[in-house]
């Protein structure tokens, strides 16, 4: 048990700021995600035919490929890739991408797909009546958004974006074969210097399984929130 | 188009810019792997140390640069090196032709021999061979010891840190063996001492290092210590193709280092004996 | 892009696929049995038998594979007692290590699939059944499951996608699938991003064919929704 002690002979602070370093991954590919999942609901629904192409090709490609191949390609190819973009605009020096920046792309590119279908399925849950109303009160586009939509497709989409972020979270894992010292790089590496895999992978275990159920209750919460002065099915009909 | 800037925008502002064009090298990043000690490894307070950490520190102080050093994965360090992650790697790499190709080397600054490792009590204990192999101008014992170990390994498992000059010494003079390739050196220790593998092959120093702690104690050397040939010239700074200024600076920090006895001393201090070159 | 390379390791990254579909069969096959029964301990009313079932689920929904893996593959073979015992011969081999993790890991989430599934028969078919005198056992087997099953395909379909997925880890213990061939490739080439493309092909490739084989079952399956 010592070897998970706080301290200079421990692993317990290291363990500790793995997890926060995971935490931090975790939200900001989710973000990242929820914007890409924005967009690629938006193209997914859009009237072009390559718009739609091109959401439809991105998560077919996402949700058919390992993830693990995913964060390697980036890995390996992001930076070469940032470099070419940075071509475009005239910046022609070198361009080095550090690890968390790579971790946060790669998961919230992979992230993303999944919230591309989320977000799309609850765009298409807002009947349609309602926008028709709310044009026919001449509503504006963002009005019509900020009143009608963002509510209705947050509160349809909530319990999807929570499972989104439940397979971010544990995405992240396959970060650490990049080398960002997140909960699974460390245990990896304290189990290799102390020859004790099991204690330290029965550790990273325990603190995902806080970090997810932790999780979960808040978007309950936040369902519940969402969900306040929706007409519900009476108690034990459930 | 709207969005693609968006995008875009978003994707620059992870982006870390590093400094343009030709360097003047004031600053130069090492990556190393933090697995295999005692060469590198990563201590309880998350430092990397090790034989090539105190190396690397005496090489910039000769090459009045500041150094930062990061650790890689074994399997993707040197396309992270390609990919300008870092500008060097100290992680006990050996200088191979095949390695070449790709990347460069300074020269040698430590040099070790590999050995094959197994469990006290396997039949493949106290294999009587020559002392030492060199896989150069092989002659009449020395290819009867490699006809030896062919056919004391066959039929067996046998593990190795994949993308290792002691991969392609299994691949290439073993036949007939079931190949384990393993992420890290910890990872190959694990296996053989939990008796998945038959033996294992990897540098002298990094079996030592294992057989000292209280898990590694039941694990022996069987077999010549092996050098030359696929084995490579001993161990180097790999640095990318283009960079061939840092690569002067590295080959006279060495040259230096060598000279005045500094190399002798960290190798004493890490691995208990001198395998400066 | 060096399109030789990618044209040369495509036959050996085509070599791992027997591997990572066995992997995948294999696992999908045990997982089924396994969720089955777990899904009917959930709903079984017993209390010790279902918080049994829902901690296992929680476990294994609730942290990444990786870990459960690597907590199987070297974390029991740290105790001298696991070791010596007879299950040894199984976790010896990372092949079987690998099986049990994707099993237990699959069984966990295809679990709560089938309990869906269960639970989304309308009770009036399940009365149907008991008034024409049905055993619960023969409810089960001739009404409940086989509309649960229908009603869960397309669920399942994604598992089965995500299996395929998840097999890739195997790589991480010395298992050479399709992604751990990639690997050794890149090994010896140093060039990841053609390698890792030809390799994302196959993965498509795989669960391309997947795909259109829920969907012919799917159609078999819902015959009064289309006419013949």
């Amino acid at each position: 048990m010592e070897l998970l002690s706080f301290g200079d002979q421990g692993w317990g602070d290291e363990m500790f700021r793995a997890a926060f370093t995971t935490l931090l991954l975790s939200v900001s590919a989710m973000l990242l995600g929820l914007l890409i999942g924005t967009l690629g609901a938006a193209a997914k629904l859009a009237n072009s035919l390559a718009l739609r192409a091109v959401g439809g090709t991105y998560t077919t490609i996402v949700r058919g490929i390992p993830e693990l191949l995913i964060i390697y390609l980036l890995f390996f190819g992001g930076s070469g890739a940032a470099m070419s973009v940075a071509r475009v605009f005239g910046y022609t020096g070198y361009i080095e991408l550090n690890a968390f920046a790579i971790g946060t792309l790669a998961i919230g590119f992979i992230s993303g797909a999944y919230s591309t279908e989320v977000l799309r399925g609850a765009f298409l849950a807002v009947p349609r009546g309602q926008i028709e109303a709310a044009k026919a009160c001449g509503m504006s586009g963002l009005l019509l958004f900020r009143r009608i939509m963002f509510p209705q497709v947050a509160r349809y989409a909530l319990p999807g974006i929570g499972n989104v972020w439940q397979l971010t979270l544990k995405d992240t894992a396959l970060i650490s074969v990049t080398g960002l010292v997140e909960i699974m790089r460390q245990a990896n590496v304290a189990a290799g210097s102390t020859r004790s895999p099991f204690i330290f992978f029965l550790a990273a275990a325990v603190i995902y399984l806080a970090l997810t159920t932790a999780s979960n209750q808040g978007f309950h919460r936040a369902e519940n929130w969402a969900g306040r002065g929706v007409r519900r099915p009476a108690a034990g009909t459930t | 188009m709207k969005r693609t800037i968006v995008l875009l925008a978003g994707a620059a502002v992870l982006v870390i810019a590093g400094q343009a064009g030709a360097k003047d090298w004031t600053e130069v990043v090492i990556g190393t792997e933090g697995a295999y000690p005692p060469w590198n490894s990563t201590n309880a307070s998350g430092e990397l140390v090790g034989a090539e950490m105190d190396l690397a520190a005496e090489l910039c102080a000769r090459m009045n640069v500041t150094c930062k050093i990061i650790a890689q994965d074994w399997d993707g360090i040197i396309p992270a090196l390609q990919n300008g992650k870092y500008d060097a790697i100290m992680a006990g790499m050996s200088i191979t032709p095949e390695r070449m190709e790709a990347i460069n080397f300074s020269r040698g600054y430590f040099n070790d021999p590999a050995r094959i490792a197994v469990l006290k009590g396997s039949d493949l204990e106290g294999l009587e061979t020559i002392e030492r192999l060199t896989l150069e101008d092989i002659d009449a014992d020395e290819q009867a010891t490699l006809d030896k170990l062919k056919e004391a390994l066959a039929g067996k498992t046998i593990g190795a840190q994949i993308a290792t000059i002691h991969a392609n010494f299994i691949e290439q003079f073993l036949t007939d063996v079931d190949i384990r390739a393993y992420q890290t050196q910890d990872e190959l220790n694990l296996d053989l001492q939990a008796g998945r593998i038959d033996a294992a092959v990897a540098d002298n120093q990094a079996f030592k290092d294992f057989m000292e702690t209280a898990e590694g104690a039941d694990i022996v050397f069987t077999g010549p210590a092996m050098s030359g040939g696929v084995f490579g010239k001993g161990v180097g700074v790999g640095l990318r193709k283009e960079d061939s200024d840092l690569l002067d600076l590295f080959n006279q920090a060495i040259n230096e280092a060598t000279a005045d006895g500094t190399v002798t001393r960290i190798s004493i201090d890490w691995f208990g004996t001198d395998m400066s070159m | 892009m060096n399109l030789q390379l990618m044209w040369e390791s495509a036959p050996r990254l085509l070599g791992g696929t027997a591997l990572t579909v066995q992997l995948v069969l294999l696992s999908l096959l045990l997982g089924f049995v396994l969720a089955i029964a777990i899904a009917l301990m959930r709903l079984s009313g017993i209390r010790t038998l279902s918080s049994f079932a829902s901690a296992y689920v929680f476990v294994f929904r609730g942290t990444p594979l990786l870990v459960q893996i690597f907590l199987i593959y070297f974390g029991l073979a740290q105790f001298e007692a696991v070791r010596e015992s007879i299950a040894w011969i199984v976790l010896r081999e990372p092949f079987w290590a690998a099986i049990i993790a994707l099993t237990l890991n699959t069984g966990a989430y295809t679990s709560e699939i089938f309990r869906g599934g269960i639970q989304a028969v309308p009770y009036g078919e399940i009365e149907a059944a008991k008034a024409c005198g049905m055993s619960r056992l023969m409810s089960y087997r001739r009404i409940i499951l086989p509309l649960a099953l229908r009603q869960a395909l397309p669920a399942y379909g994604n598992e089965m996608i995500l299996m395929v997925k998840a097999s890739s880890l195997a790589s991480t213990i010395t298992l050479l699938e399709i992604t751990g061939i990639a690997r050794s490739i890149i090994a010896r080439t140093y060039s990841p991003v053609e390698v890792f493309i030809v390799a994302g092909v196959i993965y498509l490739a795989i669960n391309f064919a997947i795909t259109l084989f829920v969907q012919r079952m799917e159609h078999r399956l819902t015959p009064y929704l289309h006419r013949a």
